[in-house]
């Protein structure tokens, strides 16, 4: 390429402050989560305390959901998109500035959440109340990643341009699709924040309707899921083949998948509600045939990640049905990350079945079960893939060697085995009926002690995360002193090589349509029956 | 476009194993009417010890005039209400709450039993317990600090005990 990238033009120190702060994020949270486990299974009387662990759940929840995803997020997309489009970042200050109002948006939510004045979980829960910066922090958090959105649809827009007729290369393809979704998705969340939580904190207004407040929200809850997926899938799909010297299996049905992805995870959000009131059972038995519907582009990737890494395999001289599993190179990070998330996945996806089942999910909703599914499916799943992109992108970022291959494998390894210690007691506790978010477990029943043997589970996995997460963050630290290296970034090709698709293929224009008739056509009139029928506000009340 | 031919392969065997999930679901929603706790009907949580259906006396089991039976409770912080229940077994039983406060969840381990309570609306679930003896009817969603201590017992019997 003619395109030679001057310091001024490279994205390097953006990404990589953006990447730190999830870090940081990732850390506190698992130090706050190995204190929830021990309290939680009562193992030391003096450590008991409800207002701390409710406030350490909450601070955990907004960590891990919202601060860790959205900086690591950003910090992908931003050297995804100059290293794949090969053109610097268009408007940089502008995607800086979105950094400064996430970060400060991020302190200042930090604030009343560490001060237990917003013991309200990461999902808000009206009519508990806290403290207004909590709920304008957590806003401000989401506006400033509006700015990585605008950035990645803008990149596009101006590769396009100068690149008539040419397909825009996966990676950046994959990144817009989850910038445009994730502005769909924020929809919900930001409606209920804008005129419902932030003024009525403010005492503006008085009361708040639940069943609204909880019907918008449930809008954002399940695409927000994929957006924390998308660069986990994108990262399979261009940078797994070519890390383990494999070609990707088929350009076009990643472009499938990701559209499928943008279209059909955002209207889908009432199996949240498969056990509130306030919506009829029709509208919640639509919802669950879209939920089914998004397995299929899972499905999708599914089938092609494992024939590009058969194809890896075999071309490093295994034989045999499996024999292909034992020549990959392991000793690659993505190599080991992508096989471990997609363990995790296979397990994680049969208990989403169960989730999103209409008749199902009522002998496991709200209990242990839904923690264990939502910890394998991203802290598993899409948060090992994270990983294996820093390990990746650190070395590219700062042109230097990784500290330590090995202790990256190690490290990946552990998280992988720390997961499932953690959330396969989880899934069975849901199943003999541990309700999730008890700081102990004061029940008066026998029933209590069938749970014990289990959550000691719990303390152990809790305990193997940690430790991973402190051998991950010693080992990037330590990348910034090693060695000098020159490595390049490079993105997999495919089989086929695909220099033009579809129109349809290429951009989203079209498909941003159908999303918002699908939003109308599912969410108008469950959202319209509050402002039609006479409801009741809920009054605030303190935790 | 290209589409590798195994590739084709897989992509009617997702299908035909989504269309047959839904398959499954559907026949068991309308063909057994199974569907989960569901329905828009508001009360006002603030005036709910005023309203006839919720006010402290009409609390409980109770026979309707067509010999149905309804059991009628409050969650509030923290508590059910009444705080010991029985009901008979193997007897249909339509069951409504409402909450005088905030959001709560309700299950009963190894039951069936299960809703949301959602302060302003209505929750009803028709359900019919199986087994006799005594379960623990606990708040599964986060309600306050004192959330742990939400739990009252259910008590199923033998229908002639009633």
């Amino acid at each position: 390429m003619g395109y030679e990238m001057t310091n001024n033009d490279n994205v390097n120190g953006l990404s990589l402050a953006n990447f730190w702060v999830g870090l940081i994020a990732i850390t506190l949270g698992a130090v706050l989560g190995v204190y929830q486990v021990i309290e939680r299974v009562g193992l030391f009387e003096w450590l008991d305390s409800p207002t701390l662990y409710f406030a350490s759940v909450s601070t955990h929840g907004v960590l891990m959901g919202f601060v860790v995803t959205t900086f690591m997020i950003m910090g992908f997309g931003y050297y995804a998109a100059t290293t794949s489009l090969k053109m610097p970042l268009p408007g940089k200050g502008l995607a800086w500035f979105g950094f400064y109002v996430s970060l400060t948006g991020t302190l200042l939510a930090a604030v009343p959440l560490l001060l237990g004045e917003a013991s309200v979980m990461y999902t808000f829960y009206p009519p508990l109340v806290a403290h207004p910066a909590f709920y304008i922090g957590a806003t401000l958090l989401v506006v400033g990643s509006w700015f990585w959105c605008f950035e990645m649809i803008w990149a596009m827009a101006i590769w396009k341009k100068a690149h008539p007729g040419e397909a825009v290369p996966l990676v950046h393809f994959g990144n817009t699709a989850n910038a445009i979704m994730w502005i769909f998705t924020t929809l919900g969340v930001a409606s209920e924040m804008l005129f419902q939580l932030i003024p009525w904190s403010l005492g503006l207004i008085e009361t708040v309707d639940v069943g609204l407040a909880r019907t918008l929200f449930s809008g954002t809850l399940h695409a927000i899921v994929y957006f924390w997926l998308f660069p986990a899938y994108i990262a399979m799909y261009t940078m797994v083949p070519k890390a383990i010297g494999s070609k990707l299996f088929s350009d076009e049905m990643g472009r499938i998948a990701f559209i499928m992805l943008l279209v059909i995870s955002v209207p889908i959000g009432m199996h949240h509600l498969y056990l509130d009131p306030f919506q009829e059972a029709g509208w919640k038995f639509v919802h669950m045939f879209g939920t089914f519907l998004v397995a299929l582009p899972t499905f999708l990737t599914g089938f092609t990640i494992i024939a590009t890494l058969e194809l890896a395999g075999r071309l490093h001289g295994g034989k045999g049905l499996f024999g292909w599993i034992t020549a990959l190179p392991w000793k690659e990070p993505l190599m080991t990350a992508v096989g471990c998330s997609m363990m995790m996945l296979t397990f994680g996806g049969f208990g989403g079945l169960v989730n999103a089942a209409y008749s199902l999910d009522t002998m496991v909703h709200n209990t242990q079960w839904i923690t264990g599914h939502f910890h394998l499916i991203f802290a598993g799943t899409t948060i090992i893939m994270y990983f294996a992109i820093v390990y990746h992108m650190f070395p590219r970022l700062l042109g230097r060697t990784l500290y330590s291959n090995s202790l990256a494998l190690k490290q990946l390894w552990l998280w992988f085995v720390g997961m499932l210690v953690l959330t396969l007691p989880w899934h069975y506790l849901g199943i003999i009926g541990q309700p999730r978010r008890i700081s102990s477990a004061p029940y008066d029943s026998p029933l209590v002690e069938q749970w014990v043997p289990y959550d000691l589970g719990m303390v152990a996995g809790g305990i193997i995360l940690l430790i991973s997460v402190l051998m991950l963050v010693f080992n990037l630290y330590k990348t910034h002193s090693s060695e000098a290296a020159n490595l390049v970034m490079e993105y997999a090709e495919s089989i086929h090589p695909a220099p033009r698709v579809p129109a349809l293929l290429n951009g989203f224009g079209f498909w941003s349509v159908v999303v918002i008739i699908y939003l109308i056509t599912s969410y108008g009139y469950p959202i319209a029956q509050f402002f039609i029928y006479e409801t009741f506000g809920a009054t605030t009340w303190g935790v | 476009m290209h589409i590798d031919q195994t590739e084709k392969k897989w992509i009617y065997i997702t299908l035909v194993m989504t269309v047959v999930m839904m398959g499954v679901l559907t026949f068991y929603a309308v063909g057994s009417n199974i569907h989960p706790p569901s329905g828009f009907e508001p009360i006002d949580s603030t005036r709910l010890h005023l309203s006839e259906e919720f006010g402290e006396d009409n609390l409980g089991l109770k026979k309707n005039e067509d010999g149905s039976l309804t059991l009628t409770m409050v969650a509030a912080r923290y508590g059910f209400y009444p705080s010991t229940v029985e009901v008979p077994v193997q007897t249909p039983i339509k069951i409504r709450i409402a909450s005088a406060d905030v959001l709560h969840g309700v299950h009963v381990p190894f039951t069936n039993f299960a809703t949301m309570v959602v302060p302003g609306y209505i929750s009803e679930v028709n359900t019919t317990f199986q087994k006799t003896g005594d379960f623990t009817l606990l708040c599964n969603e986060y309600c306050g600090l004192g959330h742990d201590h939400m739990w009252s017992r259910l008590k199923i019997v033998p229908k002639s005990s009633l």
